[in-house]
């Protein structure tokens, strides 16, 4: 029989905020372990929360880019179970009454726009980091590092609505950009800024009754999202196959291995005890800040895609590629010169990033180097073909090396580009009064000796003269000899 | 004033000396523990943590310009202090310091107290006798064979036989309220959120209240207004300035109070009910009008506020699992880490709690235990609103009995959490109580009655209670006017 999967995703976004969701702690990667806790992230005898307005902000500012309905009254909640690495042996989170709900997150399948339905985004703060199990003689030890302890996490969830892993791959490339490009996170999935559990059962072709779910913890790259839900997909249709039943359980993902394990099964799974956090006032969202996160969105990505299209009349793919990141869609834009927007994407999407890739830059970093007006100039020269093409590629090489304009480069190296009407239009009267056959048989009607004129022409110019210019030269030239009518 | 007649006087008697210089900052302090105060610790117990070089140090940094400079106060062991260890009265703290100070113990020392040590207590503040302190019980003053009311029995007792003129307790259903009236002090419960709780180890937190014992009304006021007011690490705590208690002594002619009477008329014991009638006689010679009504708060009180402090409480003490501070019992295996940690960190009525309170948040039980109770508690709050629609406050039983025997309720708890029952209503409304000591009944007990008022109405009460202060019986005047000790003569 053929199976179709249903999948959910809950993603887990790192806040990019300068302390945690509630305390002054620096969020940071890379501290020493337990260097940046206090009291009340270290869960202390008498510590108590409060609430990073900045984190609320970033979510709200996601909540009104995706559209969804912002709760004026949200609460939040303590969801009860014991870990080590979570100090208070609660994780404040919301529940019932989250700040976000409905949206969507729109992604690319197949060339069409399809609208991810999102169930919810809310706010909660992340467990410390566990390391285990070390040997110390006859006994194993774990450590805890609390530095992570309190971070600002955005959970976003979707509705059982993406049909295949390829999917959810692409859904997460979205959700990623959109974060980074609202400056909310960095969306690093290495450093665990980003992560992703999913839900996922199958059921034939053409049914509508959902079957039983499994959900896979620890995807932790978008290759693991893909990888993983394949695995369990194979595993699932396998046993429907067979006729067996699948199992409602809770599996961990190795990506090392590309192997699933059953972490719990539906007997083992927690109660929560969710109650709401009685430390906690009442998060209000009121029509003010609502609107001020409305207010403060950038351009978003998919506008600005279907805007490099539709007005800048690229290709889908240029756009799409283009506005990968807001860094680059704005120094894009900052350096096309209207008359040659595809020749400047073309030089963006393969030239400029190659040169990221090799040097592990980022568009700030390039920008640094080659301000966009820089960069203009160099497209407008080579768009006009003052700059014949093996020369483009030499001066571009020096953009990112030397300072200057490109007429200051090409002086420095000596590099003689013909291409000014003074130097060429001797050189055209002499290619003219050298070959008074072919001036003759141009006066007479035919156009088939100018392509020679050409081609003497660039041949005295050494190859450094713009054909533009000289083509134009030739016509003007030749008009002047005409006899008069 | 020499030393050894400093520790009998009031909290503003003893800063005022210091301020104009005639009582140096350690001087009262030393007194309490040095003069007979300490041979009345060694029988009473309300002292788990004092420690000589602490106390000395407090006093040598403490301002001597401030409105409590150089008054010597114990605080209940479950604020947290970074000079003395903080136990909650529990194993599974023994010992442990916290890194820093509560919010109020930084007021209080701001104000220029010296913190002579912490308080004895029920294990994290679940019990209503002093008996569940892992450290041993304290012991009414005034009578060694009874209780001195809990949780913050430690603090009352102390304030009572003269250790310090002030202390501070914490309040979640009557902690604060009864143990004043058990040890003949006055015992304020303030509008919740008005005194910070950080710092202060949860163990209800909708409920939990600092609170302040002594000896005087006017102590009561200086001590509120050093604490009280709005603190950035409390995100509970109440908005805006608190209100102005300096009127404390303007007394209470033309006010309306409401006399409930129908709440006594069986099950309190006759000496409470003879301390009422007393009081508001003292409130009516003094200008007060008296307004009998019919108050029924809800015959759900106690099983709403026992199933919402215990949810509460399962979660608040959670974190005390051996991983990151306090008793660890050596395991192999994560499991047996905290369960052996926590069933031998934990008593038995801690433990009693917390299973109560995980059972009501269970998934299943969740609506029909906290859920009812969340709503019977919004009806509670509207009924006593309704109530102060008779007058701008009400006079009631701090406690249906006087101090009970040591062991007499001990093994029984239903009995033991009805001693709250005069008490918890002002916690789930979240409203100011204030236990008011009327002397000693003919037996030589304390007996105390309790007034409770609107939120914010903490001037209204101390007006009150200084009104029935100075018109007060004769026997209560004795033992706190002439700065005679307030402990029984012989044991």
């Amino acid at each position: 029989m053929a199976w179709e999967p249903v999948i959910g995703l809950e993603c887990h976004v790192q806040l990019r905020t300068r302390t945690k969701m509630f305390c002054g702690c620096p969020v940071g990667f890379g501290s020493e372990p337990n260097t940046n806790v206090c009291p009340v992230c270290l869960g202390l005898p008498g510590a108590l929360p409060r609430t990073n307005a900045a984190a609320v902000e970033h979510a709200l500012r996601l909540g009104a880019a995706l559209g969804c309905s912002i709760r004026e009254r949200s609460v939040f909640a303590r969801k009860n179970y014991f870990y080590p690495d979570m100090p208070k042996n609660y994780q404040v989170s919301q529940y019932d009454q989250p700040l976000c709900e409905g949206g969507t997150l729109s992604v690319t399948v197949d060339g069409a726009p399809r609208a991810i339905a999102l169930t919810r985004i809310h706010l909660e703060e992340d467990a410390g980091k566990s390391f285990h199990p070390e040997r110390h003689g006859d006994r194993r030890l774990s450590r805890v590092d609390f530095n992570r302890a309190g971070v600002p996490l955005m959970e976003l969830v979707t509705e059982p609505v993406l049909r295949s892993p390829e999917e959810c791959a692409l859904f997460l490339t979205a959700l990623r950009r959109l974060v980074r490009w609202l400056g909310l996170s960095d969306g690093d999935m290495e450093k665990g800024q980003l992560r992703c559990d999913a839900n996922v059962s199958l059921r034939a072709v053409g049914a509508t009754r959902l079957g039983t779910k499994t959900e896979i913890k620890n995807l932790n790259s978008i290759k693991a999202v893909e990888r993983g839900l394949k695995a369990e997909i194979a595993r699932q249709s396998g046993m429907l196959d067979e006729g067996e039943r699948v199992v409602q359980a809770t599996l961990l993902y190795d990506a090392d291995q590309d192997r699933l394990a059953v972490m719990r099964t539906k007997e083992q799974a927690h109660d929560y005890r969710y109650f709401p956090d009685p430390d906690l006032p009442v998060l209000i969202a009121g029509e003010a800040e609502r609107e001020r996160a409305r207010r403060s969105l950038p351009e978003l990505p998919w506008a600005r895609e279907a805007r490099f299209r539709e007005r800048l009349n690229l290709p889908a793919y240029d756009a799409a590629v283009l506005t990968e990141s807001r860094e680059l869609s704005e120094y894009f834009e900052a350096c096309a010169p209207p008359a040659h927007v595809k020749l400047a994407s073309n030089w963006v999407m393969t030239e400029l990033m190659r040169v990221l890739k090799e040097r592990g830059w980022s568009v700030d970093d390039w920008a640094a180097r080659v301000p966009a007006e820089r960069f203009a100039d160099f497209l407008t020269r080579v768009g006009s073909r003052e700059l014949p093409g093996p020369v483009a590629k030499q001066v571009f090489a020096w953009l990112p090396e030397e300072p200057g304009t490109v007429s200051e480069l090409l002086e420095r190296h000596g590099v003689q580009v013909a291409s000014g009407e003074d130097e060429l239009r001797p050189l055209v009267r002499a290619v003219l009064d050298e070959q008074p056959a072919a001036v003759a048989q141009l006066q007479a009607g035919e156009e088939k000796p100018f392509g020679f004129l050409v081609g003497q022409a660039m041949k005295k110019s050494g190859g450094q003269a713009v054909p533009d210019v000289l083509r134009r030269l030739l016509r003007e030239e030749l008009a002047a000899r005409s006899p008069r009518p | 004033m020499t030393a050894i007649a400093a520790w009998k006087q009031s909290a503003r008697e003893i800063a005022s000396a210091v301020r104009a210089g005639r009582l140096e900052p350690g001087e009262a302090a030393a007194a309490g523990f040095d003069g007979p105060g300490a041979r009345w610790e060694h029988d009473v117990h309300a002292v788990l943590a004092s420690e000589r070089s602490a106390r000395e140090a407090a006093a040598a940094s403490a301002p001597r310009d401030r409105a409590l400079s150089g008054v010597p106060a114990l605080v209940k062991d479950n604020l947290c202090t970074v000079d003395h260890p903080t136990t909650c009265g529990s194993r599974i703290l023994e010992g442990w310091r916290s890194p820093y100070d509560a919010t109020v113990v930084r007021r209080l020392r701001a104000a220029g107290a010296v913190l002579v040590g912490k308080g004895n207590m029920d294990e994290f503040a679940m019990g209503s006798s002093t008996e569940f302190s892992a450290y041993g019980p304290t012991r009414n003053p005034h009578d060694l064979t009874r209780v001195p009311g809990g949780s913050s029995g430690g603090p009352a007792a102390a304030v009572a036989y003269g250790l310090v003129p002030i202390s501070l307790g914490s309040d979640t259903g009557g902690s604060v309220r009864q143990p004043a009236a058990f040890c003949g002090v006055y015992g304020l419960k303030p509008t919740y959120g008005r005194l910070s709780r950080y710092g202060l180890v949860a163990f209800g937190s909708s409920l939990d209240q600092v609170g302040v014992f002594a000896r005087h009304v006017g102590d009561v006021a200086a001590v509120y207004e050093a604490l009280a007011g709005p603190d950035p690490f409390d995100a509970s705590s109440r908005p805006g300035a608190a209100p102005d208690v300096g009127g404390w002594t303007a007394g209470v002619r033309g006010l309306r109070f409401g006399w409930p009477e129908n709440l006594w008329r069986e099950g309190v014991e006759p000496a409470i009910v003879a301390a009422l009638e007393r009081a508001a006689a003292a409130l009516e010679r003094a200008g007060a009008v008296r307004v009998p009504f019919e108050f029924l708060p809800g015959r759900y009180a106690v099983a709403a506020y026992y199933l919402l402090a215990t949810a509460e409480a399962s979660s608040n003490l959670a974190r005390f699992d051996g991983v990151r501070y306090g008793m660890r019992h050596r395991a192999t295996d994560l499991g047996e880490l905290y369960a052996g940690t926590r069933g031998r960190g934990f008593g038995p009525e801690v433990r009693r709690r917390i299973l109560l309170g995980t059972y009501a948040l269970s998934s299943g039980y969740h609506d029909q235990y906290y859920g009812k109770a969340t709503a019977a508690r919004t009806r509670i709050a509207a009924e006593y609103q309704a109530a102060f629609e008779h007058g701008g406050f009400m006079l009631m039983p701090a406690t249906p009995t006087l101090p009970f025997l040591l062991g007499e309720k001990v093994g029984d708890p239903l009995a033991m959490y009805l001693s709250d029952v005069f008490t918890l209503g002002a916690n789930l409304a979240g409203i100011p109580g204030l236990s008011v000591p009327m002397g000693l009944e003919p037996g030589g007990l304390p007996v105390g009655v309790q007034l409770l008022g609107p939120a914010d109405s903490e001037p209204v009460l101390l007006r009150a209670a200084r009104a029935i202060e100075m018109e007060g019986d004769p026997a209560r005047i004795a033992s706190a006017e002439e700065k005679e000790p307030a402990w029984p003569g012989s044991r």
